[in-house]
Order: structure tokens, then sequence, then C-alpha cells
């Protein structure tokens, strides 16, 4: 109600209104709904939709027994496979995190510091075009470049550098910078905003107090810049444990990535439970990956949304 | 330990424009030397030059006769204080003053003793482990000093760092910032558009206006003996009334205005005066005194306007002839019973009180 009187207050009765419905859709619809209509799935069994709501639905454990313990026929106690697949795909994805701070710190600060105003602005737009393409372009368009037969190959051999083709698409080389440059920009801008907002005082005020500018990083730009970090981290993180098309395109013959193993239970096995069950897995791990980061960098919710 | 800075011949260009031009001056060790101009004039800019932020484009910075030119700003025994202070706003107050000795891995218990010791003799004692946001403005100011001081700079420069106080504040910090300079004994240079602080503080002031060095004296010499109209009128407030030299001899000339000739003192003559130039005569609003309470070398007819009153002192405003106006200020205690709006009176002068100059800028009034 509350809510309600201070948006018609601020916009008048006809806008205050609109916002509101938008509110109350977007959130009831577009988060509770699915969310709990997903959790509640991966209670179920598997039934088509004439056996919903009969004697074979109730509450059940099954899809999760699934994921830890495998189905019954195998012969490992545990769901080595799926485990495996969990743990790696959550392993590479704060590797991946950690390779887009290290590669977006240092450009978002040139940018935003040392550059001046014109080539920051060209800098932005070259970071921004190449997303102008789908991100299964992208994967493409960098399948072709580190093929076995791939134009970097090619390239490398023919200046007589190498003999035979690099294997980057087996060794996962192609995963890993596929899903890197995948959320680029997640990383970039609130970095970019974070260190932005910092007053260039700061740095000579640092450097005149006799500071390398190492040090001046780790004692005055990261602190500042620490919310943009965290935000930037959570973001790439999340996006890239549930990525789909990269890992499809650019993962290695043995590299599964979970959420392929989600698809393959909504799509190919036609088992919408325990696709939900396994997405809810991956929610609950980007869950905690947000309260581990917030903890660690010691800073609040609504530091990182700023 | 103090250092001398010399600046010679030195320039800084943004482009084709010089914000600051063949800048010739020697500080000795110890001085508290300030750089008085108006906004814009490029006293930052020679200040980021001496502490090596700001490249010259030509001519040197020595400090203590060493020349600077491939010296960083970590390297130079110099600490800025800047406009805006520049405190670090996510570390605590000691944290904020011992970061020159952290920097330098000065392990923590020696850095706690020292950041205690500037912290007392700031005047700081109990807000070390306070955030630099809960302090006054005035701490603050007094923060950014003790860091400043911290690894014993020889040179302490100093960039308006009184601009964002209010009055009251700002006059106790005037006093503060000359006894703590006596204190450490260090060489203390600073940038001010505001003369009184200045004057207050300073040993010796260059005026500068438009990138250029006008005058470097004393602060009385300067004040007294102005060698350029801008710095007649912007040290200081000053009356203004131009004519033509009709005698000229060593060090007095006579000067004949549409209001009458005076006679005035000449301070940089040398034979650069002959008769018919064009010149100023400047005189202060305190030199001007009512005639009829003494004998004086020139007298004025003028025409009371307005008066304001400010205490110590009554400010008048008159008309000089048809179209010139001047200012005069009386001690409160000389009586004035008799002098209203519209009155015609006669205010005179002496000639040591005055000053001759050769045509040229004057500051305007900001
Ligand atoms: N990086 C720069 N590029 C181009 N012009 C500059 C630059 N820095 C300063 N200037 C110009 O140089 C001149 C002097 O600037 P400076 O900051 O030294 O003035 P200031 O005397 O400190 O003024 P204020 O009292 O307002 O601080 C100004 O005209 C300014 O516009
Ligand atoms: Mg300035």
């Amino acid at each position: 109600m509350n809510l309600f009187s201070s948006l018609i207050k601020k916009n008048g009765p006809i806008i205050g209104t609109y916002l509101l419905i938008a509110i109350i859709f977007w959130f009831i619809f577009l988060i509770i709904i699915p969310q709990l209509y997903m959790v509640d799935l991966s209670f179920r069994p598997n039934l088509s939709p004439l056996e919903r709501g009969g004697d074979k639905d109730f509450y059940t454990l099954e899809h999760y027994k699934h994921f830890l313990f495998g189905s019954a026929g195998s012969n490992n106690y545990f769901n080595v496979v799926d485990i495996s697949v969990f743990f790696k795909t959550i392993f590479i994805s704060i590797i991946v995190t950690i390779l887009n701070l290290l590669f977006c710190y240092p450009i978002a600060f040139y940018i935003a510091k040392v550059a001046q105003p014109n080539s920051a602005r060209f800098l932005i737009i070259a970071l921004i075009i190449p997303f102008w393409i789908n991100e299964l372009l992208r994967s493409f368009a960098l399948r072709v470049l580190l093929a076995n037969e791939g134009v970097i190959n090619t390239f490398l051999t023919q200046i007589g550098l190498i003999d035979t083709g690099l294997l980057f698409i087996t060794n996962n080389v192609g995963l890993y910078s596929g899903l890197t440059y995948a959320y680029l920009l997640l990383m970039m801008f609130p970095l970019y905003n974070a260190i932005e907002s910092l007053d260039k005082n700061q740095l000579e005020a640092a450097k005149d107090l006799g500071s390398s500018t190492f040090w001046t990083h780790i004692r005055v730009v990261i602190p500042h810049a620490k919310p943009g970090i965290v935000s930037g981290c959570t973001m790439v993180f999340m996006l890239t444990v549930g990525a789909l098309a990269t890992p499809v395109v650019l993962g290695g013959p043995n590299t599964l990535w979970f959420p392929e193993l989600i698809y393959q239970w909504f799509k190919m096995s036609n088992n919408w439970s325990r696709g939900a069950a396994y997405s809810f897995l991956l929610l609950i791990i980007s869950v905690i990956f947000v309260l581990t980061m917030m903890r660690l960098f010691k800073v609040r919710i609504g530091e990182i949304i700023k | 330990m103090s250092a001398s800075v010399e600046l010679k011949n030195a320039s800084v260009t943004f482009g084709n424009f010089y914000a600051a031009k063949n800048i010739n001056v020697k500080i000795n060790g110890g001085e508290f030397f300030s750089f008085l101009g108006p906004s814009g004039c490029g006293k930052t800019t020679l200040l980021r030059a001496i502490s090596g932020f700001q490249d010259l484009s030509e001519g040197e910075v020595l400090i203590d006769g060493v020349d600077m030119s491939r010296i960083g700003p970590n390297k130079r025994p110099t600490s800025l204080i800047f406009q805006n202070l520049a405190l670090f706003p996510l570390m605590s107050v000691a944290d904020n003053i011992s970061f020159s000795l952290e920097v330098r891995g000065v392990d923590k218990k020696k850095r706690r003793s020292r950041a205690n010791e500037l912290i007392e003799l700031m005047a700081l004692d109990g807000q070390g482990e306070k955030m630099v946001h809960q302090l006054s403005g005035g701490q603050k100011q007094r923060v950014a000093i003790a860091r400043a001081l911290a690894i014993e700079p020889k040179v302490l420069l100093l960039d308006e760092p009184l601009s964002a106080l209010d009055l009251k504040l700002r006059q106790r910090m005037r006093t503060e910032l000359r006894a703590i300079q006596k204190r450490v004994n260090i060489t203390f240079i600073y940038i001010t558009h505001d003369q009184s602080e200045a004057l207050t503080m300073s040993d010796r002031i260059a005026v500068m206006n438009e990138g250029e060095i006008e005058q470097i004296g004393l602060c009385a010499d300067v004040y007294n003996k102005p060698l350029t109209p801008f710095v007649a009128t912007f040290v200081g407030e000053n009356n203004s009334i131009d004519g033509k030299l009709t005698e000229v001899s060593s060090n007095e000339a006579t000067i004949s205005t549409e209001n009458g000739s005076f006679k005035s003192c000449l301070n940089n003559s040398d034979g650069k005066y002959s008769i018919g130039d064009e010149v100023f005569l400047f005189i202060r609003p305190e030199a001007l005194e009512l005639a009829k309470n003494g004998n004086f070398d020139n007298v004025i007819d003028i025409n009371i306007d307005t008066f304001e009153f400010e205490g110590n002192i009554k400010n008048y405003f008159a008309k000089l002839g048809s179209n010139k106006k001047i200012k005069f200020s009386i001690p409160n205690s000389v009586d004035t019973s008799d002098i209203h709006s519209g009155s015609n009176i006669q205010i005179g002068f002496n000639k040591l009180n005055s000053v001759i100059l050769k045509k040229g800028q004057l500051a305007v009034d900001t």
C-alpha cells in the first residue's frame, strides 16, 4: 500500500497505476511463479499430463537421488558422470570468471582513467560492436579460428612455426576463450563504472605520497572498485555456469557442460522434472557463489546493484 | 630538513596556450612562499610542475640544486596537498596519515607511532580510528597536512587548501598553518587567489597573471611598492587615476589628470619615465584622509556618494569629477559627523603613500 501511494504521488494516477501493474506482473509472473513451479516440479515424478494430480503424483526426491547415485542399474555407487560434469562446470566457470576479471581490469582502468576522452569513447565502441553479433555466431567464429584446420593453425603451419595443428578445441582452449569472451561486457561495464567514479586526485595523491603503481591499485583503486568487481564476477559466473551455446560449439569432445545435461533432460529425454531438479541445483550453486563473494569482499547487496 | 626550490625559465604549454610562461623564481629552504593570482592564471599548473605531475615544456625545476626532470612525483622530496584534499575515504584517519610509510614497507608498529605523533602534532587526538567522512572540515584539513608530513618531505606544496572552509575557520587555519610551518621548519609553497591569505601567512609572495609572474617580493613590498598596475589593483584595493607625466625626477613625478595635478613617488624609475608618458596614479583607500585634518602633498575635491560601515573603518564612495569614482576608508575613531551623501569635501594624501606606474592591465574585480 505504501509502495502504491508513493508511486501515485510521484508519477500521477495513470502512470503510477501502470508502474504498479508492471512491477506486480514482473514480480509474480516472471519471478515467483516460474521459479516456484520449477522447484515444485523437481520434487515430483516425471508424469504425462494425464497422470498429473492422480495417485502417482506425490512428492519425491528421486531426481536429486538420481543426480547423486545414478540409475539403479549402474555399476558405480555414485552418479560419477553427472557429479563430475557438475563440479567441472563450476570449476571452469570460476576459472573463466577469474580470467575475465584479469582481462577486463586493466582495460577498464585504462579506459576510465588513462585514455583521453576521445580514444576512451572509441575503445568503448570497439568493445561493444562485436556483441551486436549473436552469441552462437561468435562461438562459431571462434571455432573457425581455433579448429584443427582453422585459420590460426593454417597460418602457423604455413609460416613454419609448427608442423601439425595445435589441438585448441580438444584441450578446451576454445571453451575457455569462448566463455571468457561471451560475457566480457558484463564484467567490463561494472568495473568501468566503478573505476570511473574514482577521483583522479586520489591516484595522484597516492603517487605523490610515494606509492608505486602496484600499491596504488591494491590500496586505492581495488578497494574503491570492489562493488564493481563483485557485481561483474557474480554476473559473469552465473551466466557462464548457465551457458549453453558456447559450450556446445566450442567444448572439447570430453567436456560436457552442465546446462547441456539439463537441455538433454528437457528436450531429448522429455523428463521435465529431472531437468527442473538439475536446474535448481545450478541455481543453488549460483546463490552460494554470490553469497561467498559478498562475504569474501565484505560488500552488501546494495553496493553491488549500484 | 627543508630544501630550496628553483624554477628556471619554466614554461608549460597546452597546445599553443601558455598556462605558465617563462617563470623564474628561487624559493629558499624553510621559506613560506605564496603564489598569488586570479583563477586560471596557472597556479595549479605550476605546483603540479614542481611536484612532478606536469612536465615542463621548457626550462627546469631544481630542488636543492638538483634537476628534477627525470624524477617522478613519487620520488621527489615534495608532498602535495590537493585543492580537494584527496583523502582516502576507505581508510581510517590513522591509515591515511601513515599511507606513505605503508607503501614504503615500514612495519606496523613504526607506522602506528608515527601516526600518533602526527595526530598529536595536528591536535587530532582521539580521531585516529575514525573514517574521513566523520570529520569536520577543519579536521580533514589537518589530516591532509599530517598525511603529507608523514615521510618528512623537504617541501610542502599546498593548492588552495583553505578555499572550501568558512571564513572563521579559514582565518584560524591561516594562523595554524603558519605555526605548523614554523614548527616543522620545511619549505611551504602555497598557492591562492585570496590576497589576504597570502599576505598574512607568507614570507614572500609572487603575484601571477595569465601564466606570468608580475612581481616577487616581501609581502609589505608587494603591497606598498607594486611594480605593475595589475599588482597594484590585485593585491589589496587601489584607486587608479589616469593622466600624463608633466615633471619627472629620479624618484618623484607629477601627474596631470582631469582632476588636477598630483605629486607622487616613482618606484622603479631608473630612467624609464619621461615627460608626456601615459600613466596611472594609485592611491589606496586607507592612504586618503580628510584634508581638514592635516597637511597633505596633494588635495582632491570630491563629492560623497555612498557610505558603508565596516566596524573598524568607514568606507566612503565618492565621485571625482564627472565620471570617476574613488573610495576612501577612515578609521572609526575619526569624527565624520559633517560628511553626508552629497557633501562636497576635500581629501588629501601624501606622495609617499601613492605610486605612479606606466599604463597597463588592471585586475578586474570578480
Ligand atoms: N590539462 C589541461 N589541458 C588544457 N588546458 C589546461 C589543462 N590544465 C589547465 N589548463 C589551462 O591552464 C590554465 C591554468 O590552469 P590552472 O589550473 O593552473 O589555473 P589556477 O591558477 O590553478 O586556477 P584556479 O585558481 O581556478 O584553480 C587555465 O586556463 C586552464 O584552462
Ligand atoms: Mg587551481
